[in-house]
């Protein structure tokens, strides 16, 4: 296959991935949308295999499919639940083949330097590239092989990081070492001096040195973010892992690989800017873990919190008209989506207006509600953002928080001291009733107290989300 | 269990009064708390609890009050002591019934002289933990709820309109004077009995409270007073001259069409406030009725006798009754006794049977008049507020066609200057990068800062709901860095390969695994 039709193929990669990436504007497009960024992959990976530079057919071969037979096994097996960990598990992946692809890329430069002028004309693909760099080339080239290993380092161990804290098996808690940021700022410094040294000619061990404190910078950073904060950390770990497919585009002289690259850097960005806009924190904020200092005593709350019964909560729900359902991270922990369902078409059946109401930062992962409400069919025209719903809270006869707290906390609007005052909220207390369902009279991830509980139209709902559904829903008429 | 303590019911020596303190149901629980409990023989008689119900229930019967007031270490009681049940109280008693201590500043005196602790059931603080004690709320639930019934026994029509085979019957109309407890729960009563009820009241915030129980807030077109009811523990507070004058023109307003007046407007420490006056009543309809709860403490209403019913010269009916509560004995004493029995376990904390009178606790606190021998009213204001302080109300501010447009202008122009400087600022970088930077370089620059930008713009369109699939698929697409890997993996060697594989290994799977998982994702969003 010529160069030329293999850039006919990239170009039209490039554009299959734009259009996969509008596509998910809506439900409907967005079932196509998946097929576009398939295809755009697959003449990618095609025109790249036969193209010129490539080589070693069997091992590629062998490789495709040992990961088409994992890939499938892990794609079809985890619970909509998991999907937080699947992602981020997936975007460290990126980041190792980042790393070990600079290293390649690393390997290969010296190798060429080596070579005589005669040796280097004989060389094909990526060698032949290589040997055709000038002095100021090589020396991008060598930052580029840099930041592309760096950025993929971080994202690797953060990743692992991340998915470590998602799926329970690292402690959810931030956590700092001794030092703080400043062991992360010192390591990031170091850093930028042997990217100096890198460049002026230093070899393998400088770059060696740099990805093991890129692994120390990942790994640092994620285990300071709390567990509230993962769906920020998450797609900015995405980005990531497109920044560095970028990186690596530019020290491969790749085109398709700097563009895919930077849609999906851009992608993550902009995830993450709206998670950060929906918790009212800024970027830094989160990054630097924790919330942020308050600024007094958070203001006393009078009253207590009333429990209710199954029989009580279902007397309200029949008498009810309209119903809201405000779906939190504890609904997927309870795996209670089903039940949620289930409750949902007997009061859509009774003729009860139900709706779903979903905070932008509701669980681990942007729109992870939306997925879970999707999984046990939901229809997706009733599952309403905030802005679309909030405004409709105080006409509602009974809301029903399952598993979510800080997103339904009046403190954001009423107690400027609150350390999550002024981030966008459900305003549930507005309805009529609130039933919180809950496990127990804790205060949930972020520690804050949450008024709400203690309000006269609120009862709690005591016990696992599914459990108590599944009690709930014979009473339902 | 010799040494639990006593409690003790009499009956209530106040003529009429029905009621009793103590239920054989809140004798029950009261057991539970460790005391013994006594009641004077026929003392819930007129409430419909005859001394066998008691037995039954475990309660020792006594004959006279007076062993009544030997034997019983606390005494519940409905109505105010009288001077010569006082003289019965010894130091170590405690005496729990309705005092009003403001009013009643010698039978104060006279109680703590003798050294036993009073606990007045109407003092007892209006917050959200004291609620199951507050007995002057559970009683005016009752005389809201009476009002109504007796405004229905001296009216000559039905409430609810009907159209019969024997001509139309419109329904009635009700007004409801303060909207507090008593008021709410006629307001109730009245809704559920078909009547059109509208309800006033001085505080506006209570206007959500009426139109939840079906009633129509009557609005005062004025903008002086809005009075904030958290200021005052939840109570009105007198309202200003001119207010007053405006509330009573929409009265005189209303009345030639209203059929039924419950007034229950009073503010705490105060004589009642005038606002039903005689030229109301007189533009009112032959057979209309008003019921003047606030009788006791010289009525709403200009005409109202109190304890009687009058009628006026032109065939209003009046009611002047002070004694709602007790005209449904049965079901006052049982809230009563409930409210007395919730009392006592704050007071025992350790369900032993003992009183521990703990004075650091705000309910205890408030309600306690007299203790160890000491006049501890009026007590400290309580250290958490009943209701939480009202928000200002923010003001949307009506903007004028000039102004919106003034700012749709600024925000443009402002929208305007951000881009511009934005791409400026841009366009700056990319030349000094160009600058330096060799031609082959700059071809991929542009490529890339091209493909941010195009990424920018599409992935703001992309639906909030579907921001999971969204990264499912850019995790998939970040496969794409396998093209490295593919390209290396020709190299000669064997570690260059080697880990051109293990690449090659790990974003595939990763290309695998994000479509199907996206594909998964989006088969599951379905319309209803």
């Amino acid at each position: 296959m010529s160069v030329g039709i293999v850039s006919a193929a990239y170009i039209s990669a490039a554009i299959l991935f734009i259009l996969s990436l509008g596509g998910l504007s809506n439900q409907e497009s967005a079932k196509r949308a998946v097929w576009y960024g398939i295809v755009g992959m697959g003449l990618a990976v095609f025109a790249t295999v036969f193209g010129p530079g490539s080589g070693k057919l069997w091992l590629v071969l062998l490789m495709f499919i040992a990961a088409a037979a994992i890939g499938w096994q892990v794609a079809t097996r985890v619970q909509m639940t998991e999907m937080p960990q699947l992602v981020a598990a997936l975007h460290s992946f990126v980041g190792l083949a980042a790393v070990l692809i600079g290293f390649n890329a690393h390997l290969e430069l010296v190798a060429v330097q080596a070579m005589d002028e005669t040796a280097r004309e004989a060389l094909t693909g990526f060698a032949a590239v290589l040997a055709h760099k000038t002095g100021v080339e090589v020396a991008i080239l060598k930052v580029e092989v840099f930041l592309g290993v760096f950025i993929g380092a971080v994202t690797f161990t953060g990743s692992i990081i991340a998915f470590g804290k998602l799926a329970g098996k690292v402690d959810g808690k931030a956590k700092k070492l001794p030092g703080g940021h400043m062991l992360n700022a010192g390591a990031a410094a170091a850093s930028f001096l042997l990217l100096i040294l890198y460049v002026n000619g230093a070899g393998m061990w400088a770059l060696i040195l740099m990805t093991l404190l890129a692994f120390f910078i990942g790994y640092h950073l994620i285990m300071g973010i709390g567990g509230a904060d993962m769906p920020v950390v998450v797609s900015m770990l995405n980005s990531y892992s497109g920044w560095a497919a970028s990186a690596i585009g530019f020290t491969l002289g790749n085109d398709l690989l700097i563009v895919t690259g930077a849609l999906v850097g851009s992608s993550g960005a902009i995830l993450s800017y709206i998670m950060c806009k929906a918790m009212n924190r800024s970027f830094i904020s989160v990054i630097l873990g924790g919330f942020g200092a308050t600024t007094g005593p958070a203001q006393e709350i009078e009253g207590e919190q009333i429990a209710i019964d199954t029989d009580g909560v279902a007397a309200a729900l029949n008498e009810a008209d309209s119903v809201i359902i405000v779906p939190g991270y504890g609904m997927a922990v309870a795996q209670a989506q089903q039940a949620v369902a289930e409750l949902t078409r007997k009061l859509r059946a009774a003729g009860k207006e139900v709706r779903f109401a979903i905070h932008p930062v509701a669980g681990r992962l942007p729109g992870h509600m939306n997925v879970l409400l999707a999984e046990a069919k939901v229809p997706y025209d009733i599952v309403l953002e905030m802005d679309e719903i909030n405004e409709d809270f105080p006409s509602t006869d009974v809301v029903i928080v399952i598993g979510s707290n800080d997103i339904v906390n009046p403190a954001a609007q009423e107690d400027p001291n609150s350390p999550i005052a002024g981030m966008p909220v459900l305003e549930v207390w507005k309805a009529k009733q609130v039933f919180v369902s809950k496990r127990g009279q804790g205060t949930g991830y972020s520690g804050i107290e949450n008024p709400l509980f203690y309000k006269d139209n609120t009862r709690m709902y005591y016990g696992d989300a599914k459990g108590s559904l599944e009690k709930l829903l014979p009473h339902i008429a | 269990m010799t040494d639990a303590m006593k409690i003790g019911s009499p009956k209530e020596l106040f003529a009429g009064e029905a009621r009793v303190a103590m239920t054989p149901d809140s004798a029950t629980q009261l057991k539970k708390l460790g005391y013994d409990c006594l009641v004077e023989s026929g003392a819930g008689l007129a409430a419909g609890f005859t001394d066998d119900a008691y037995r039954a229930a475990g309660v020792e019967v006594v004959d006279s009050a007076a062993a009544l007031w030997e034997r019983a270490d606390v005494i519940a009681k409905v109505r105010p002591p009288e001077p010569s049940e006082v003289e019965r109280l010894t130091p170590a008693k405690t005496l729990i019934s309705f005092f009003y201590p403001a009013q009643s500043k010698d039978l104060l005196e006279q109680s703590s002289r003798t050294g036993a602790s009073v606990i007045a059931m109407d003092m007892v603080p209006r917050i959200s933990r004291a609620q199951k004690m507050d007995a002057l709320s559970s009683m005016a639930n009752i005389a809201g709820y009476r009002a109504v019934i007796e405004a229905g026994s001296n009216f000559g029509r039905f409430f609810t309109g009907q159209i019969t085979a024997a001509g139309k019957v419109p329904p009635a109309k009700v007004l409801v004077i303060g909207a507090g407890v008593a008021g709410l729960a006629a307001i109730g009563t009245a809704t559920a009995l078909g009547a059109v009820t509208y309800a006033f009241d001085v505080r506006p915030e209570v206007a959500e409270q009426i139109e939840s129980m079906g009633a129509n807030f009557v609005y005062l077109d004025f903008e002086e007073q809005q009075q904030d009811g958290a200021a005052t523990g939840g109570y009105a507070a007198p309202s200003s001259p001119e207010f007053r004058e405006a509330q009573l023109k929409k009265f005189r307003e209303l009345a030639p069409d209203i059929d039924i007046v419950i007034t229950t407007a009073l503010i705490p420490g105060r004589d009642a406030p005038v606002l039903w006056t005689k030229d109301m009543v007189e533009a009112m309809k032959p057979g209309s009725v008003i019921v003047d709860l606030a009788a006791e403490r010289g009525g709403n209403c200009e005409l109202t006798v109190k304890d009687e019913r009058v009628v006026s010269p032109n065939g209003v009916t009046i009611v002047g009754y002070t004694d709602f509560p007790s005209r449904m004995a049965s079901q006052s004493s049982s809230l009563y006794a409930t409210n007395i029995r919730h009392m006592m376990t704050d007071l025992t904390p350790a369900k032993d049977g003992k009183i521990v009178h703990n004075m650091s606790d705000d309910v205890i606190r408030g309600a306690t008049v007299a203790h160890e021998g000491a006049i501890t009213y009026p007590p400290p204001p309580p250290t958490v507020k009943a209701i939480a302080a009202q928000k200002p109300k923010e003001k949307a501010k009506e903007l004028t066609p000039e102004e919106r447009r003034a700012n749709e202008l600024a925000a443009f122009k402002e929208q305007t200057k951000f881009q511009v400087t934005l791409l400026g600022v841009g366009t700056v970088l990319m030349l000094l990068v160009g600058a330096v930077a060799p031609a082959s370089f700059m071809s991929h620059f542009i490529v890339f800062a091209l493909a941010c930008f195009v990424g920018f713009q599409v992935i703001w369109g992309v639906s909030h709901s579907l921001h999971t699939p969204l990264m499912a698929l850019t995790n998939a697409i970040s496969g794409i860095i396998v093209l490295g890997a593919l390209l290396q993996i020709g190299a000669h060697g064997f570690l260059v390969p080697l880990l051109s594989a293990v690449s090659i290994l790990v974003a595939s799977i990763n290309i695998v695994g994000g479509f199907l998982v996206t594909r998964r994702m989006l088969a599951m969003f379905q319309k209803s």
